[in-house]
């Protein structure tokens, strides 16, 4: 099966059967990722571009190593040290990277919809690295790709996603994809980061990360992201920590064995404990790891599609 | 100059097909020969519309519109008389802003320019402006337009001063603390990641200004409702018998907070669009009378300042060229309102509100008219406004009521087909 869009813009995007087909693509970019020679010929000739207006440690270096492992040329134009730092447009940025032939073009922008204002205007697909508060569909899918190693399938699982709700583009993709393919999804945080008519997006609204915790079958911190309060949301992080906090307590609340997952970057000892973190539930770096196996796979669904036309 | 129309269905006159106009007058008979004769061929005769609420961008932003183009897309819209806010650069907060726009708008418009003066000095929500100067030159309200008259002490002090001049304040309802958002908030800002207004916020500040009209005995009018609580409140505070009047827009009563899917800047406004519930309360709002205006909150953008990421492009659309064509399209032809109705709230209601002395077609009135064609559809084309912006979520769009002749002061300032 094909992707059906020249770009990958967002879960919402997406249908159940492409979540499938970019999950199953993944495993094989996976065993490619563990044999001894990371090198395949998929998007030999091509050229990948990652345009980052945010910065960013995991997202931008999974999508230029799952370039490379390709064969594609890759480059990064990011804020500083390019022309946006001289006030250039967004789309005329977009536009230039454009014109130099580039195949894909990974966006990362602080302004929900930016991919969807360029993509339509472009012949590069594009491909949503986080776009303000709205989206970032590679995150969940390597979520999910996490999710779906160890419980083999999303139907009836319990996932409950914790902290920041408002601000955070990871829980909304998780909260679409999960819910497409099956998965219970819940939430919990601070009211004040609880956003107006997140219930009808598919999720239970839990007044405690305690109630959201138990019986779950994945526990999901996110990243408390403080650059992007505007306003007073909670009055400290000590309290906010003591709060909202996956502690050892609150997980032991969930179904033994329960994956802690996180997007990363962590601020630890806030969204949880570094107990928690290292503990042997936790599957943070296979959450990295995968991140490379299925932007591969994206690349290359993304590659193909474009070679069909 | 004297023009005759006939083959009409002229306004409040049952059998009646055929208007005179002389010397910008409108009359019973001509004192001699016309020198224009033109049949209209059935098309409806309206009494010229108002719109007590738009943008002209002159002085200051004529990239975006002027008064030239300005009264030109009136005038397609059937509009013989604007009202632009006073939002311009420099602001329209002194008599020789005031006097500057209305002698352009004589000597080179195409509707009569009636400017809304500022409440404060600057916009800047501190001190008072010259009411009694400008209106001297012709202002016939006060508002500190898209900028709320945030502190209930400033607008209680504009609404004292404006009774001595018998001007009437219009207060755009948006409590700023709550306002810091792109697009109506609800699933869709959810869904979309964008920072949403709540309807709280519109109607903390309208619940705030009828509790000041009430207590002070004094008029406000509420501009451009767009919430249920919003039309909720006004209509409990008019049975009350407080002296609140209100407008709307036809965006209100055509789209909600859904055209914004796709970050489609051109639904991108203040107030936001809301939801269907929102929206059929506004319908129901002009039904009722609790509404008393349509007004189109015209408001021209380059499209350099829409073409844009949704949080970044400028709030606000054009609508001189639509507004009437909507409201017949879709408040007239569904049965919501009659044509007389809709008429009262483009004409004669903006007339009494401003004290215009317009809105009627008997004789002795200024010349102001408007012509419709009521029974053809037509496709509502972006590039064919006369506006110089294109910022309209409408383009495309199957309506009818075109705008067949517009006749200002006695003067043809749109015509097409006769």
């Amino acid at each position: 099966m094909k992707l059906r869009n020249k770009d990958l813009l967002g879960m919402k995007e997406l249908l159940p059967e492409e979540i499938s087909e970019i999950l199953k693509t993944a495993e094989m970019m996976k065993m490619v990722l563990k044999s001894g020679n990371k090198k395949t010929s998929h998007m030999q000739g091509k050229s990948v571009v990652t345009l980052f207006y945010e910065n960013s440690t995991r997202t931008r270096l999974s999508f230029e190593m799952a370039s490379k492992f390709m064969g594609a040329s890759s480059a990064n134009v990011s804020s500083s040290g390019s022309s946006i730092n001289k006030g250039e447009s967004l789309m005329d940025t977009a536009r230039t990277i454009d014109v130099m032939s580039t195949d894909i073009i990974v966006m990362r922008h602080s302004q929900s919809g930016a991919p969807h204002f360029i993509a339509p205007k472009l012949n590069a697909s594009i491909v949503n690295a986080g776009d303000g508060m709205n989206e970032h569909p590679t995150q969940a899918l390597l979520d999910m790709y996490t999710m779906k190693e160890k419980y083999g399938s999303f139907e009836g699982l319990e996932v409950a996603i914790c902290g920041d709700i408002y601000h955070s583009r990871v829980a909304r993709s998780n909260a679409i994809g999960l819910s497409k393919m099956g998965a219970r999804v819940r939430v919990a945080g601070p009211a004040t980061m609880m956003p107006v008519g997140i219930d009808k997006m598919g999720c239970t609204v839990c007044k405690t990360v305690a109630e959201a915790v138990e019986g779950a079958d994945v526990v999901m911190g996110l990243r408390l992201q403080l650059e992007r309060q505007s306003k007073s949301l909670f009055p400290s992080v000590p309290e906010y920590a003591r709060y909202y906090s996956v502690s050892q307590e609150i997980l032991s609340l969930a179904k033994p064995g329960a994956l802690v997952m996180h997007p990363g970057p962590c601020n630890h000892g806030v969204e949880m404990p570094t107990v928690v973190y290292d503990s042997p539930q936790s599957v943070i770096n296979d959450q990295v790891t995968n991140g490379v196996a299925v932007r591969m796979a994206v690349l290359y669904m993304l590659m193909a599609r474009r070679n069909q036309e | 100059m004297r023009i005759q129309l006939t083959n009409g269905k002229i306004a409040g006159k049952p059998g009646v097909s055929e208007l005179f106009i002389e010397k910008g007058q409108i009359v019973s008979s001509l004192h001699g020969p016309a020198d224009r004769v033109i049949n209209l061929h059935g098309a409806a005769v309206l009494p010229g519309l108002i719109d007590a609420h738009c943008h002209l961008r002159d002085p200051g932003y004529e990239y975006r519109e002027d008064i030239v183009s300005g009264t030109r897309s009136a005038a397609k819209g059937g509009f013989t008389s604007v009202c632009p806010m006073p939002n311009t650069s420099p602001v329209c907060d002194n008599a020789s802003v005031v006097r500057s726009i209305i002698t352009k708008a004589k000597k080179e418009g195409f509707a009569n320019v009636f400017p809304i003066g500022a409440a404060s000095k600057g916009l800047a929500g501190k001190e008072l402006a010259e009411f009694g100067l400008m209106k001297e030159e012709g202002i016939v309200g006060i508002s500190d337009d898209g900028r709320p008259i945030a502190t209930p002490d400033l607008l209680r002090k504009v609404m004292e001063y404006a009774s001595d001049f018998a001007l009437p304040v219009m207060n755009h309802c948006e409590e700023p603390s709550l306002s810091d958002g792109v697009m109506n908030e609800g699933y869709l800002s959810t869904q979309m990641g964008l920072r949403g207004i709540p309807t709280a916020a519109e109607d903390i500040m309208i619940g705030r200004d009828i509790i000041l009209s009430e207590y002070l005995n004094l008029p406000v009018h509420i501009c451009h409702v767009s919430t249920k609580g919003g039309v909720r409140m006004i209509r409990e505070a008019k049975a009350r018998g407080v002296k609140v009047t209100a407008e709307t827009c036809p965006h209100y009563f055509v789209l909600t907070e859904e055209a914004c899917l796709g970050f489609d800047t051109n639904a991108k406004m203040n107030p936001p669009l809301r939801t269907e519930e929102d929206r059929l309360a506004i319908i129901e709002g002009l039904r009722d009378k609790t509404l008393d205006l349509i007004v189109t909150d015209h408001a021209p953008h380059h499209a350099d300042e829409k073409d844009l990421e949704f949080s970044l492009a400028n709030n606000g659309i054009v609508g001189f060229e639509t507004a009437f064509a909507l409201g017949y399209t879709y408040l007239v032809r569904p049965g919501f309102l009659t044509l007389e109705e809709l008429t009262a709230c483009m004409s004669f209601n903006p007339s009494k509100l401003l004290n215009l002395g317009r809105g009627t077609l008997e004789a002795g009135a200024p010349a102001d008219i408007s012509v419709f064609n009521l029974d053809q559809e037509f496709v509502f084309d972006k590039d064919k406004m006369l506006s110089k912006a294109r910022n309209t979520p409408f383009h495309g769009y199957r309506l009818y009521g075109d705008t067949v002749l517009t006749i200002s002061g006695g003067k043809i300032t749109y015509e097409k087909l006769c």
